[in-house]
């Protein structure tokens, strides 16, 4: 098994299915030529050429639906919105035509394109590069919603991603672009739903997605270390549909749950989650659920004002300990 | 255009006209819900631009006033009252309603509610179509106020840059609603503003359905050919309000009746009359069978239909069963 950056892996996927799948095609701002804010299709416009690695001008919302409309006559459009705050400018394709088009036809038609994007903070890019906006698509009934944690999931999901039905939103991240992990040398496929246990443990479950997952485990080494505390991290790597079993077996077990998210705490992954623990094992819990998450400010430029407002390993350390007593 | 054709087209918008017509009653019966747009007026649009085309081949899509497009292109139009019934046996199966009808078998892509919406789907059935190989177009057809969207601007570029099969038909039947072309539109002749992007355009009188023919072939022939993008605006007027929620208070008599002067249909009929081609009494007979159909066929079909289950309110959200969705491996 290799170990290869998170880019590379995002690569080997574009590439691979690229190569198998003549109607596989990537569009995106600066993707071709250029290669990629992030490499992600770094040399396949050499390989595969302008008509299906597509530059495209700055319109998210028109290349949106134009890969939307790609997909209706059995293209397979893989988008890169170089970043989820331009995003914005295509919730109208993705959400009116490509989310709804399956169930307004009656099954008659679908639209199974990828939309990747980079999400999250990454370092003092302001108010206007700095959303997390996996909230916003999560909440939308006929979107698949991903968020690869590694370079195994960025890879794993991308295959899987492009060969489903099912129009699919991939969240990625800024600062995870570089991070190096391992990634199986044969095909691999990672479902899109479910989630993966990163951590075993037994007195609290960390439920982290993304950057996020990265901060439970560094948390948790600590509780073991310094608390005597064994938190299990649980990597919720599919946001829509979330894993509903998954989380209850984990809270079944510790009977104690804390959250982390990047993002804001309105109506987000947290909010969720915990509705779902409500749900699903509420009398399974000895202690209420808390979330660590970002503060509810657009994203300041300064960096000690950004650092304090996006959550690290420490602020999860301390909701544990809080809630452990310890 | 010859005779037959020109006989079986006065049948067709006839047609059009009786059947949206009847869905204007079953409205004020309270047997159609939701919003309801209704066409006539227009009906020399959309039978003769597609009439140029292949339909059933070419792709088309439009926005929500897409009753008569969806027939056009060979959808039954049992399946599309049913629709509008809110039936299971609708052409979406009662999920969509009259402003989502999709016929995909027919390659009619469908209706979609948000104004400009289509623009860029259009371009992207293009976009497959070319790499594919075929030789069918995209062909969307829009109203006049779309034209002022962001992605009416986005599209245009895009299907010129990549020089995309599709042919943007625009509608301008003068009004968004209760608002005037000129109250809301800087370039009131909406096939000049595509100059800009170097797509050629052309303006016709979109009731004399002639014309719109004649006007539609030299634009299909253009972008079937391979020359890239073409815009098509035809002139024309909506006879009733823009949905049935719509006082239609913001209209002259004086310009309904400059229009109402101007019927495609009427003006059709009397071209074949005077040509002794057909006479008045064939006309009434073609009505008088068009009506039955509608009344004994369509109408009875929607209305002895099941409705959708409640207990399949969740299907057609995803895909079922989609191995991908657990790794290939189920
Ligand atoms: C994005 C969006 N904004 C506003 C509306 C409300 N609306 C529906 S139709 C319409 C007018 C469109 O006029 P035009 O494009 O000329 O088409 P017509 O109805 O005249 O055929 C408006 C404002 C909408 N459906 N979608
Ligand atoms: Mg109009």
């Amino acid at each position: 098994m290799a170990q290869i950056m998170y880019w590379e892996a995002l690569r080997r996927a574009h590439d691979e299915e690229m190569d198998r799948d003549p109607l596989v095609i990537c569009m995106g701002e600066d993707i071709g030529v250029a290669g990629g804010t992030y490499k992600a299709t770094k040399g396949l416009y050499d390989k595969y050429g302008a008509e299906r690695v597509i530059d495209t001008p700055i319109s998210e919302n028109g290349y949106t639906g134009l890969g939307i409309g790609a997909s209706f006559l059995g293209v397979r459009p893989i988008i890169e919105i170089m970043s989820v705050n331009f995003a914005w400018l295509a919730m109208d394709q993705l959400f009116n035509s490509a989310a709804k088009v399956r169930y307004m036809s009656g099954g008659q038609l679908t639209a199974p394109l990828v939309v990747r994007s980079a999400g999250g903070t990454a370092h003092q890019l302001g108010a206007q590069h700095s959303a997390r906006m996996e909230k916003v698509f999560m909440g939308i009934a006929g979107l698949r919603v991903v968020t690869p944690s590694n370079p195994r999931q960025a890879y794993g999901l991308l295959k899987s991603a492009v060969r489903c039905d099912d129009p699919v939103y991939i969240n990625e991240h800024e600062l995870m672009y570089n991070m190096k992990g391992e990634v199986p040398d044969e095909e691999y496929f990672q479902p899109l739903e479910g989630s993966e246990i990163a951590r075993e443990g037994s007195d609290v479950t960390l439920f982290g997605y993304n950057i996020s997952v990265h901060w439970c485990l560094q948390a948790a080494q600590t509780l073991a270390k310094e608390h005597a505390i064994n938190a299990e991290v649980v990597d919720l790597f599919a946001l829509s549909p979330l894993d509903r079993s998954g989380i209850a077996a984990s809270v079944r077990k510790t009977h104690r749950a804390v959250i982390v998210e990047e993002a804001e705490p309105a109506v987000g992954v947290g909010a969720e989650v915990m509705a779902i623990i409500n749900e699903e094992c509420f009398f399974e819990l000895d202690a209420a659920p808390l979330r660590v998450s970002a503060a509810n400010v657009p994203m300041p430029y300064n960096h000690g004002l950004e650092k304090a407002a996006i959550p690290n390993a420490g602020d999860v350390v301390a909701a544990v300990r809080k809630m452990l007593g310890k | 255009m010859n005779v037959a054709d020109k006989k079986r087209l006065l049948r067709e918008m006839l047609y059009a006209r009786r059947f949206e017509e009847r869905c204007y009653e079953a409205y004020v019966e309270r047997k159609i819900g939701g919003f309801l747009h209704l066409y006539p007026g227009q009906e020399a649009c959309c039978h003769g631009v597609l009439e140029a085309a292949r339909p059933g081949q070419d792709y088309v899509i439009t926005g929500y006033r897409d009753h008569v497009h969806a027939i056009k292109c060979g959808a039954d139009p049992k399946e599309v009252m049913a629709e509008l019934y809110a039936k299971e046996t609708g052409s979406s199966k009662g999920r969509g309603g009259s402003m989502h009808i999709f016929d995909t078998g027919h390659h009619f892509m469908g209706g979609y509610a948000l104004v400009g919406g289509p623009f860029p789907l259009a371009a992207g059935m293009a976009k497959a179509i070319k790499m594919k190989g075929g030789d069918e177009i995209a062909i969307c057809f829009l109203g006049d106020a779309a034209n002022n969207q962001g992605t009416f601007h986005e599209s245009l570029n895009m299907a010129k840059l990549w020089e995309l099969p599709v042919l943007y038909v625009c509608e301008n039947n003068l009004y968004g609603i209760g608002t005037r072309i000129d109250r809301s539109t800087a370039v009131i002749e909406q096939y000049k503003r595509v100059s800009g992007y170097n797509i050629p355009s052309a303006q016709e009188d979109g009731q004399d359905i002639e014309k719109v023919f004649k006007a539609a072939k030299k634009a299909v022939d253009y972008v079937r050919s391979g020359n890239g993008p073409y815009f098509l605006e035809l002139m024309t007027y909506r006879y009733r309000g823009h949905s049935m929620s719509d006082s239609n208070a913001y209209r002259s008599k004086k310009e309904e009746r400059m229009w109402s002067e101007r019927d495609p249909i009427i003006m059709l009929r009397d071209r074949l009359i005077k040509a002794g081609e057909i006479s008045k009494d064939d006309y009434k007979a073609m009505d008088t069978e068009i009506l039955d159909n509608i009344e004994n066929e369509v109408i009875a079909f929607a209305e002895s239909s099941p409705e959708p289950r409640v207990d399949e309110l969740e299907k057609y959200v995803l895909a079922e069963n989609d191995p991908w969705v657990y790794g290939g491996g189920r």
